[in-house]
């Protein structure tokens, strides 16, 4: 399968129902993509079993804040230097590109690379949807180091980092990108195929792109994609609401923050809390928690159901708020301690969001 | 419209616009200065709202061939300038650019420094393919300008002083391609800009109002001289909804609360806070090119006075079509076929028309009392919702209702209005318009990333006031008067606490 104009669209829109309220606006990522594949041609799509055992693929995103990326556009070659200075220092090609996080402006960035490598794309991803930090993916599950990797900045520097673990990849990177000027482009948890088949959440590109699609149809028929995103993501609805408060600090580079949203129709009389830290965390309904990560918590525009991200949420907005089953990679023991609610400091343990719908 | 000294109203007149625009303005203030009585010589200020630049950027008329400069290199050539314009509005203006080495990172370190050289290099291109006027894009200029600054420069001597020059930092924030697109709009209207306020002027002049200052209004509510129009005239976009807004406020008295402005086939819900309308926070699209241009944060529902109903059994349908202007012809309580909100009203003798030819009895005569009864709750119901999601929290709130398809809501609804603290229908509501336009004051902004580094929050907060209240003084504030309405504070996710983004807004008394 080819992915151009029509497909990055799609990809945009399924990737910020994927990015759970943040992982930054997929537009300027958009944008960057089509204009490489404009210049360079499409991207082949393939599959994890595509890719031989002993091929490297190396995952490609972007770093940083997003309000940066929207001023300091990337030149577009970036991503090309990162990529290049791992093969040579790994001393090999690599084979495909992956996706790291599929929610947000990441769903683009990797699609932006491989055209300009002229490589392909691989159907896969570390997250099946967003998370704010470098080790949150399944990749850290499987032992596999984010080291060697390489950040690149517009002007040419480029850092090869050698960790001794994926958290301290995390915390130096973070702070490089500063230095880098807010946002840089990274090449990150190099791997064999064998690795990657193992390790990687499968078809999120395809899963974005059909999310994608659902959305765009609707949007042309002006009917509400809701229903049908929710069958396709095997979702269930948590709430139905008004926001009636959104608080917002900023602490250590992130913006926390939590919504409140009064019950209408079914929910009238129950009240929902929606934490966040850039996407959403965590939902209580009455006080008891109803979804939780790494399950998937996102907010749709009731009218619409256009997913509304944690920036754009306001007093006012009538909303559906949807739990989606996160990869069953992440309802492990160790992937509920990398990315489950204790992690963010929530002192509660995880239960999968379809429990906590039956239970209630 | 005449306001004396203290606000007051003295006269009001409405004409219809002429094909030429200057006969139409001389109608007017000929009409609302015999009427009222007032001696030419004590006029002190004529105020316009125009809807020129809107019109020639939705129409692609009249717009100028714009040379685009963006200092950004070697970051930003991923997205090559003006891509994300619709195309026929790309073609209208030329989609003539250049990239050049320079800019800054968020904190003001430069990305590199500026190439002059380049700049050079770009306006003698720009001057060989004859573009009529030039803008001028450097990453992160709202944090610091230096290099859109020389840049212009190097662009005015190449081009020439004919040739007219806008930097984005004074008219867009963050956000390169939103700011890149709003810049480049602007300059592609100083030639239609140019030919309308050189008109207001000589029909001001000629009229015999020697002595008046004139003033533009802009989106913002606020009023900007003629020399500062002609130089930001994307600032007059949408200032028309803003000035019925302003304007209703004004005619009550309220400077906190919601208006609802009912037009024939859009109603527009918006808030006012201190007096001015909420600014929305996210992209907007002008003529289709997104822009991050400030405007006034206004929902739009399909129900105004003509829009039309539809039966589907026992449901009632609201719009979205509507016969707008049409409405003497084709609803149904003047002889028509169509079903409009407003024949709902009258059929149910909670409305009257001053028309003969408007009998509510033919809606009677279509439909029951009960259906009738359905369809006005379900119009007031759609109202009530868009004000609902408008408002900023929960408490009940103060709600002016104007524009001439008010009438879809019955007097009898404004006590048990939904979320309404009450309702009011002004006088003179149909003159809110020129009201919001008249009673304008002068205002400045600032919306900039500051580093938090080397000064503490508020330190950077009391710079943003301070910058705020230097611009409302260059725009024509009273210094004395200037007070700052709105400080807000926008973290920067993703990275650590080190820069912070601060929008400040100041307003002033016009100095006259």
């Amino acid at each position: 399968m080819q992915i151009g104009p029509d497909e990055i669209e799609r990809i945009a829109l399924g990737a910020a129902f994927l990015g759970t309220g943040g992982g930054g606006d997929p537009f300027v990522g958009k944008l960057l993509a089509l204009d490489a594949v404009d210049r360079y041609g499409p991207v082949e799509l393939i599959q994890p079993e595509d890719v031989p055992d002993d091929g490297l693929v190396i995952p490609s995103a972007m770093m940083g804040a997003p309000t940066v990326m929207v001023e300091k556009i990337p030149n577009g070659s970036e991503g090309m230097h990162a990529l290049n200075s791992l093969q040579s220092r790994l001393g090999k090609k690599a084979f495909a590109i992956s996706p790291i996080e599929e929610g947000g402006i990441n769903s683009q960035i990797p699609i932006a690379v491989a055209a300009n490598l002229g490589l392909p794309l691989i159907d896969c991803d570390g997250m099946g949807r967003a998370f704010p930090e470098l080790q949150m993916v399944t990749f850290t599950l499987y032992g596999i180091a984010a080291a060697p990797m390489v950040m690149a900045d517009e002007k040419g520097n480029t850092l090869q980092m050698d960790t001794i673990d994926n958290l301290w990849t995390e915390r130096i990177a973070r702070s490089v990108t500063v230095q880098m000027g807010g946002s840089s482009l990274i090449a990150i948890y190099p791997m064999e195929g064998r690795r990657l088949k193992e390790s990687c959440v499968r078809g999120s590109v395809t899963l974005a792109m059909q999310v994608g699609e659902i959305i765009a149809e609707a949007r042309t028929h002006g009917s509400n994609p809701a229903e049908q995103v929710m069958e396709r993501m095997k979702s269930v609805v948590i709430f139905k609401g008004k926001a009636t408060d959104i608080l917002r600090r900023t602490t250590a580079g992130f913006a926390k923050g939590e919504a409140t949203f009064d019950g209408l129709d079914e929910f009238s009389g129950k009240s929902l809390k929606v934490r966040f830290q850039n996407e959403n965390l965590v939902a209580t309904m009455d006080g008891r928690p109803v979804a939780m990560v790494p399950d998937l918590i996102s907010v749709l525009d009731l009218e619409s159901g256009l997913p509304i991200t944690t920036e754009g949420l306001r007093y006012g907005n009538r909303a559906l708020v949807l739990g989606t089953p996160c990869d069953s990679k992440w309802r492990t023991p160790n992937g509920v301690k990398l990315v489950g609610p204790r992690y963010f400091g929530y002192d509660f343990d995880y239960v999968p969001v379809e429990e906590l719908a039956r239970s209630s | 419209m005449i306001l004396d000294q203290a606000n007051e109203l003295v006269g009001a007149e409405k004409v219809d616009t002429t094909s030429d625009v200057s006969t139409g303005i001389d109608n007017a203030l000929t009409a609302v200065l015999s009427n009222s009585r007032v001696e030419r010589k004590n006029v002190a200020a004529v105020m316009f709202g125009t809807t020129h630049c809107t019109n020639a950027i939705v129409e692609r008329k009249n717009l100028a061939r714009v040379g685009l400069l963006r200092i950004g290199k070697p970051a930003t050539t991923g997205i090559r300038p003006l891509y994300s314009l619709p195309k026929d509005l790309r073609a209208a203006i030329g989609d003539t650019w250049e990239v050049i080495h320079g800019g800054n990172e968020f904190d003001g370190r430069e990305i590199w420094p500026l190439d002059e050289e380049e700049a050079r290099r770009a306006a003698e291109r720009f001057r060989k393919e004859g573009v009529e006027a030039a803008a001028v894009s450097a990453v992160f200029s709202p944090v610091s300008a230096a290099h859109e600054m020389r840049a212009g420069e190097i662009l005015a001597e190449v081009l020439g002083k004919d040739v007219q020059i806008t930097l984005s930092h004074e008219i867009a924030s963050i956000g390169l391609l939103e700011r890149e697109n709003a810049t480049a709009l602007n300059a592609a209207l100083v030639k239609v800009a140019n030919t309308a306020f050189d008109g207001f002027v000589r029909s001001v002049k000629t009229s015999g109002l020697d002595k008046a200052s004139i003033f533009l209004t802009q989106n913002d509510g606020t009023l900007m001289n003629v020399a500062y129009a002609k130089k930001y005239p994307v600032k007059t976009i949408a200032s028309g909804p803003t000035n019925s807004m302003r304007g209703a406020a004004f005619l009550t008295g309220l400077t906190d609360g919601i208006i609802i402005d009912i037009g024939g086939t859009t109603t527009l819900v918006g808030a006012v806070v201190k007096g001015f309308p909420r600014e929305s926070s996210v992209a907007v699209e002008i003529g289709g090119a997104r822009t991050n241009f400030r405007m006034p944060d206004l929902l739009a529902v399909s129900c105004g006075g003509g829009t039309v109903v539809t039966m589907e059994g026992d449901q009632v349908r609201v719009g979205p079509q509507s016969v707008g202007f049409r409405i003497a012809k084709e609803s149904v309580a003047w002889g028509g076929k169509v079903l409009t909100t407003t024949d709902v009203s009258l059929g149910l003798g909670k409305a009257k028309v001053d028309d003969p030819s408007c009998d509510p009895e033919r809606v009677k005569k279509l439909l029951s009392e009960d259906i009738l009864k359905k369809a006005l709750d379900t119009i007031v119901s759609i109202v009530e919702d868009s004000v609902d999601r408008v408002k900023t929290s929960a408490q009940p709130v103060p709600v002016v209702l104007v524009g001439g398809g008010g009438i879809i809501i019955p007097p009898e609804y404004y006590p048990r209005f939904r979320g309404a603290q009450r309702v009011d229908r002004p006088p003179h509501f149909q003159y809110a318009n020129a009201m919001g336009a008249a009673i304008a004051q002068a205002s400045g902004e600032v919306d900039k990333i500051f580093e938090l580094e080397k000064s503490s929050r508020e330190e950077v907060l009391q710079r943003a006031k301070d910058l705020a209240v230097a611009d409302a003084v260059k725009a024509g504030a009273d210094p004395g008067s200037v007070e700052i309405v709105e400080v807000e504070e926008i973290p920067l996710s993703y990275l650590p606490g080190v820069a912070i983004r601060v929008r400040a807004k100041a307003v002033g008394r016009l100095k006259i």
